[in-house]
């Protein structure tokens, strides 16, 4: 029997505001617990909410970026549960009338152009945060309380891990390209929920689906899907059945384990939140949020390719983050050559922050020094070799290129008057590798290169030295 | 006509604790409300918007703005047990995380 599979994917993610969704308390990171927070989100008596209308205009704008009808009369709905890291026992969302619906997200399978629906996209509020100890308590931190998610629903158009990985991907570069997110897995400010079930082919309806949650990078939803997918199928060729659950995925084990058995669907009783009226979206708001609207990565791919000639999938890696995009486009605006920009950036840049695991922000290199060092290298100021030597210096400290190769006498040298004497000194001193080249051995000028290269401390221009050392050669 | 069993599903949903007694009176209780209800749905609201709101307002919002946070000395008044600054609570069996 053959199998396909149907995969819809829910995905969490935190906005970059400065306060919370529904309270004025600051949203930051990594403080002290409990230290950002107010009365409104610890749910104490007598408090009011308020809608964050600049979490608001994030949620607006994702949802023009992917596409979506913005929904123009909603409201609030309470979502109702206990539990401690939610002290007011319950969830400020939006179930019947959520911010956008019917958006998509085009991905590349096989060479060819797919669409992959989103069904709704809503705003709601997060958590706090449960620390488990093994003192037999729990510990919580209500500072991530409150604070404003998105949560983007896919239609079940997804037919593989692998097109699923690809989702996930491209929704990433979208909403960070937006600026609405850091969309970072590793940092919990993008969390995916997946629900995949198998149906022999051609069969008029889903198999069961079991979910799969806490996954932490798209590596282990592809690994946990492919790993559900084969299980699925392989229960159902032997005759058994897929039982409605929520499963884990064990990252050592490489497996999926269940958390729980999902009996009917969950009892969240919700109902229109009394404590926020409702919201209107007018057109002119609609447009504001357009108007606004940072370039998307497909849209600065194809800029890359058409304007700068650079091939396709230079430009997809250069957009993978909105800060190599950023960093690419003003290394250009800095006078670089955009191809030579382009590789310094996918090869030595990437090269040294992937050795250090680092990223663009943590390293002092600038795209104006960067372009300034391209630049020495085109006019033949300094070699590709000493290129090398100056790359390590503006990357680790703040240093303009042009002055720190001319302080250090970098600079290479090209001027025949120069060069001449020390060439001469050099076959002066190696006989022997002449008469090499006399009788057909060509490394014997690689050999005297080197010679001539030792001499001058790496800093003769090669081009130079080969049709002067050519040229003596002959003679000699 | 609503039944005990769901009357005691709801009061488990909102963690409330009934004697059989008092499960009896709320399901007689409810079921009436219910009729009542019912008797609501008689009217023909075709064409009439879903009334989420009592109060004629709508789009009340603030701007992006943080304001400072409560102290977290006067939060903690009500926190029976805590260590350091965390809020110390029974052991969660269930480590999902929403």
């Amino acid at each position: 029997m053959n199998f396909e599979t149907t995969i819809g994917l829910e995905v969490h993610v935190e906005l970059k505001t400065n306060s919370k969704m529904y309270s004025p308390s600051p949203v930051s990171y990594g403080a002290q617990p409990n230290t950002e927070t107010n009365v409104i989100d610890w749910g104490f008596p007598g408090v009011l909410p308020s809608i964050n209308k600049g979490a608001y205009s994030y949620g607006i704008m994702v949802a023009l970026a992917l596409h979506a009808d913005i929904t123009r009369d909603t409201h609030f709905d309470r979502k109702n549960y206990f539990y401690p890291d939610n002290p007011k026992a319950y969830q400020i969302t939006q179930s019947e009338t959520p911010l956008a619906t019917n958006g998509y997200i085009e991905i590349d399978v096989d060479g060819k152009k797919k669409r992959i629906g989103i069904h709704e996209l809503h705003v709601e509020e997060d958590a706090g945060k449960n620390q488990h100890e093994d003192d037999g308590y729990s510990y919580v931190d209500l500072n991530r309380q409150g604070t404003p998610l998105i949560e983007i629903v896919s239609e079940p158009d997804i037919a593989s891990p692998e097109e699923a990985y690809q989702y996930l991907e491209q929704l990433r570069q979208i909403v960070q390209f937006t600026g609405a997110s850091d969309v970072k897995m590793e940092e919990g400010s993008m969390r995916v929920d997946t629900n995949l079930s198998v149906a022999p082919i051609g069969a008029d309806k889903y198999g069961t689906k079991t979910e799969i949650k806490n996954l932490n990078s798209f590596v282990h939803v592809r690994d946990g899907l492919a790993y559900e997918q084969k299980r699925q199928a392989q229960l159902l060729m032997a005759g058994g059945a897929v039982r409605q659950e929520t499963r884990r995925w064990d990252v050592d084990k490489k497996e999926t384990i269940l958390m729980r058995v999902k009996e009917g669907a969950d009892d969240y009783r919700y109902f229109p939140e009394p404590d926020l009226p409702p919201v209107h979206v007018s057109q002119a708001w609609i447009d504001e949020v357009a108007a606004s609207l940072p370039e998307a990565p497909a849209k600065r791919r194809a800029r890359y390719v058409d304007s700068w000639g650079i091939p396709a999938y230079d430009a997809g890696v250069l957009t993978t983050t909105l800060e190599m995009a950023n960093f690419f486009e003003a290394t250009v605006a800095a006078g670089a050559d955009a191809k030579l920009a382009s590789n310094w950036l996918m090869g030595e840049v990437s090269g040294y922050l992937n050795a250090q695991h680092a990223e663009l922000k943590d390293v002092a290199l600038t795209p104006v020094h960067l372009a300034a060092m391209i630049t020495l290298i085109e006019d033949g100021t300094i070699s590709s070799k000493i290129a090398k030597k100056v790359f390590k210096q503006i990357i680790e400290n703040d240093t303009d290129p042009k002055a720190w190769v001319e302080e250090k006498g970098l600079v290479q040298l090209s001027d025949p008057a120069v060069l001449i004497p020390i060439i001469d000194a050099v076959l002066d001193d190696n006989q022997q590798s002449i008469d090499d080249f006399h009788n057909g051995k060509d490394r014997a000028v690689g050999f005297l290169v080197g010679k001539i290269m030792q001499q001058t401390h790496g800093k003769a221009n090669p081009k130079v030295v080969n049709q002067i050392l050519m040229g003596e050669l002959q003679k000699r | 006509m609503i039944t005990k069993d769901s009357v005691a599903h709801v009061a488990e949903l909102a963690r409330l604790e009934f004697s059989e007694e008092e499960l009896q009176q709320y399901t007689a209780q409810l079921d009436e409300i219910l009729t009542m209800v019912d008797q609501l749905e008689t009217v023909d609201t075709t064409g009439v918007p879903v009334t989420t709101q009592s109060i004629h307002l709508q789009n009340v919002m603030r701007a992006d703005v943080a304001e400072p946070a409560t102290a977290t000395e006067a939060l903690f008044k009500n926190v029976p047990t805590k260590k350091g600054t965390l809020i110390q609570v029974p052991a969660i069996i269930d480590k999902e995380e929403d």
